[in-house]
């Protein structure tokens, strides 16, 4: 599929919502066109994964904590708010380290903690793991539904539902993974890759590299935002990931089951592992009828083109993960265009 | 599921909107019916304003303030912005029983500190002890009553043309309660509540010009929802300069890293003017350095607000759908 406007993807939702909320978009030359990626953790968390952890949340002496961004997303039926509000002990926490924090003060409880996020979030839930093994605190239980982004991009710039002339590549992740891993995009997939920051300055001098980049017809990693990623990344975050993560099959809302694209607790772990503990068995669901995320996602789609954008969904009543998660696509195109 | 009302119908966006808006259909009168922070109706020759309010912040003692304060201030504030002067107050409590005596009575002397520092007495009250569980810790609900002196009272509209004065720094207070409810590290960047009285800035306001159309503080849903009910409650328009809007750096830089949105975060001392363009100044004048000319009002896109952002685009700036979670990265 061939384009007649420049497509450039950003991958993160910050930087989708910080794109929206500086209103770039309608500052960029009329050929440049930019799409939503993947990488809002709420959005391409699978709906089935919401329904485990809705069902983890009703039973008795457990406390489900998660990030306050998961809170309203739908499973197949209702959301953790909801059954907060009917009666579950649902609480919003920062970081698991929280979560162990709750665990240390409710020892006759169960604490889960449904964990979604990309390689910036990971590491410290893996922290937080050795650190409630070295405080034998048993009863804190993740429910990783972890990812890392870069199996997801590599799936994207070979796809040919899409085209993408290059990608704006997430500030945070890089700061963890730093750029080398976006090397066999640029050079395998021939995609330019620019890591920014959030700032609309960063975000802007993004653009134009990528837009230099695609004019001299080039394709390599730059980073545009070198007051926090290096090339090599977070060594020691990496480190502590992968002593208690390894890498698993996952599957992607909108994108599919991806291989080697998940992070499950590595066999050492697995006391901390809320599906182990609880082996709870949710039926597999379809997409809602009618809702275009997984398009969206892909960048196949604009929110607009869904029939049910700013009707039966909203983010009050949000049909699709895009519009739920502050971050995602529909939620932003929904906030801030007109 | 069945319907039910959620902390989200609360957090002062769209959802308590809808809310109110039954309840006013339900309770539907001419005063009501305005739909502003104070009641305002005539008994006898006087002008009067009427508003109230119940508190239930937590935690209760935070950094700039505890819900004592809060609790005489917000009355004070509705009232004022009535361009009333608040006179007299109730307090009433609910406790929860097994509350510390130590704790009401500290709360009990920062209300008799802001009572006497806005001026106004706390003349009936009413205390009631609830089960444990049946109330956290301590609920107040406090009303008050004033009187309006200023010639042409002061309206729920914008008139067109009008310029938007703001008196200081937004976001302050939902941060800091934030910051202390949470137990979140931002101690030591000191940002502490706004919550204070209002009375005599707006009495200063009122007296500086006599073209002011409308004064709102700005609670719940912060900036952004109060310029769009302001909006569609005028039919007009509103657009507002982001590089304008005050907000203190460590304020802006806990908002980045939670991924919360200044403009929808609440305030406890903040109140906007409307005000003709040329008494723009004057109103700056009275309200001090922190003060700035935020936007103004237009004919154009009616019953939206819409924002210059610092890179110089426009973007409409909605109302807040329900409470800002804090975000995952």
């Amino acid at each position: 599929m061939k384009a007649s406007k420049i497509r450039l993807m950003e991958v993160c939702g910050t930087h989708t919502m910080a794109i929206a909320g500086f209103g770039i978009k309608k500052l960029l030359p009329k050929g440049v066109e930019l799409i939503s990626g993947p990488g809002c953790p709420v959005c391409v968390t699978h709906q089935q994964d919401i329904d485990r952890a809705i069902e983890i949340a009703k039973i008795k002496n457990v406390i489900m904590t998660t990030f306050g961004d998961m809170l309203r997303v739908p499973g197949s039926k209702g959301s953790l708010e909801q059954l907060k509000t009917a009666g579950a002990d649902v609480r919003v926490v920062y970081s698991c380290l929280d979560a162990l924090t709750i665990a240390r003060d409710n020892p006759d409880k169960k604490i889960v903690f449904m964990g979604v996020g990309f390689e910036t979030t990971s590491p410290t839930v893996a922290a937080a793991i050795l650190e409630a093994k070295k405080r034998k605190i048993r009863n804190l239980l993740v429910l990783s539904n972890f990812k890392i982004i870069f199996p997801a991009l590599k799936a994207l710039a070979g796809s040919k539902k899409t085209h993408i002339d290059g990608f704006i590549c997430p500030g945070h992740v890089s700061v963890i993974t730093g750029s080398l891993p976006y090397e066999q995009i640029a050079k395998r997939y021939k995609k330019p890759c620019v890591i920014t920051g959030f700032e609309e300055a960063d975000i802007i001098t993004g653009i134009k590299c990528l837009l230099t980049q695609i004019k001299e017809r080039k394709s390599r990693v730059e980073i545009a935002y070198k007051r926090a990623v290096q090339k090599k990344g977070n060594l020691k975050a990496q480190r502590v990931m992968f002593s208690v993560f390894t890498l698993n099959d996952a599957p992607w809302r909108g994108l599919g089951m991806i291989k080697r694209s998940g992070l499950s607790l590595r066999k050492e772990f697995t006391n901390f592992s809320a599906e182990e503990e609880f082996r709870v068995k949710v039926p597999r669901v379809k997409e809602p009828k009618g809702c275009l995320c997984a398009e969206v996602l892909q960048g196949i789609k604009s929110p607009r083109d869904c029939r049910l954008f700013k009707k039966r969904c909203t983010p009050q009543t949000p049909v699709g993960p895009c519009m739920v998660s502050s971050e995602g696509a529909c939620a932003a195109h929904y906030k801030y265009e007109k | 599921m069945k319907k039910t009302i959620t902390l989200g119908h609360g957090s002062g966006g769209r959802l308590m909107h809808q809310l109110i808006e039954d309840l006013r259909l339900q309770l539907s009168n001419k005063i009501l019916d305005e739909l502003a922070d104070a009641a305002e109706f005539k008994i006898g020759n006087r002008k009067l304003a009427l508003s109230t309010d119940s508190y239930v912040v937590k935690p209760l003692f935070f950094p700039g303030g505890d819900i004592g304060k809060l609790a005489v201030c917000g009355t004070v504030n509705d009232l004022a912005m009535k361009g009333a002067k608040p006179i007299y107050l109730s307090l009433a409590f609910i406790i929860e029983d097994g509350f510390e005596l130590a704790q009401f009575k500290k709360i009990v002397n920062s209300i008799k500190q802001a009572a006497r520092q806005a001026q106004v007495l706390v003349v009936t009250g009413d205390i009631k002890v609830v089960e444990k569980g049946a109330a956290d810790g301590i609920f107040i609900n406090t009303a008050g009553i004033g009187v309006i002196d200023y010639p042409a009272s002061l309206g729920v509209k914008a008139k067109l043309g009008d310029f938007i004065v703001i008196n200081g720094g937004i976001a302050e207070h939902g941060m800091a309660i934030l910051n202390a409810r949470e137990n979140l590290e931002f101690s030591s960047t000191g940002i502490k509540s706004d919550c204070r009285h209002l009375n005599f800035s707006v009495q200063r306001c009122l007296k500086a010009s006599k073209k002011i159309s409308m004064m709102r503080d700005l609670t719940r849903g912060g900036l952004a929802t109060v310029l769009n009910e302001i909006a569609q409650g005028s039919n007009l328009g509103i657009e507002v300069d982001q590089q304008a809007i005050p907000i203190k750096k460590s304020v802006s830089k806990m908002c980045d890293v939670l991924g919360f949105d200044p403009l929808y975060v609440a305030n406890e001392g903040k109140f906007i003017c409307f005000v003709n363009q040329k008494d723009a100044p004057k109103v700056i004048k009275v309200l001090g350095k922190q003060a700035r000319i935020v936007g103004r009002v237009t004919s154009s896109h009616k019953r939206e607000v819409y924002l210059t952002t610092k890179i110089g685009a426009q973007r409409i700036l909605p109302m807040l759908e329900s409470d800002q979670l804090p975000r995952i990265c």
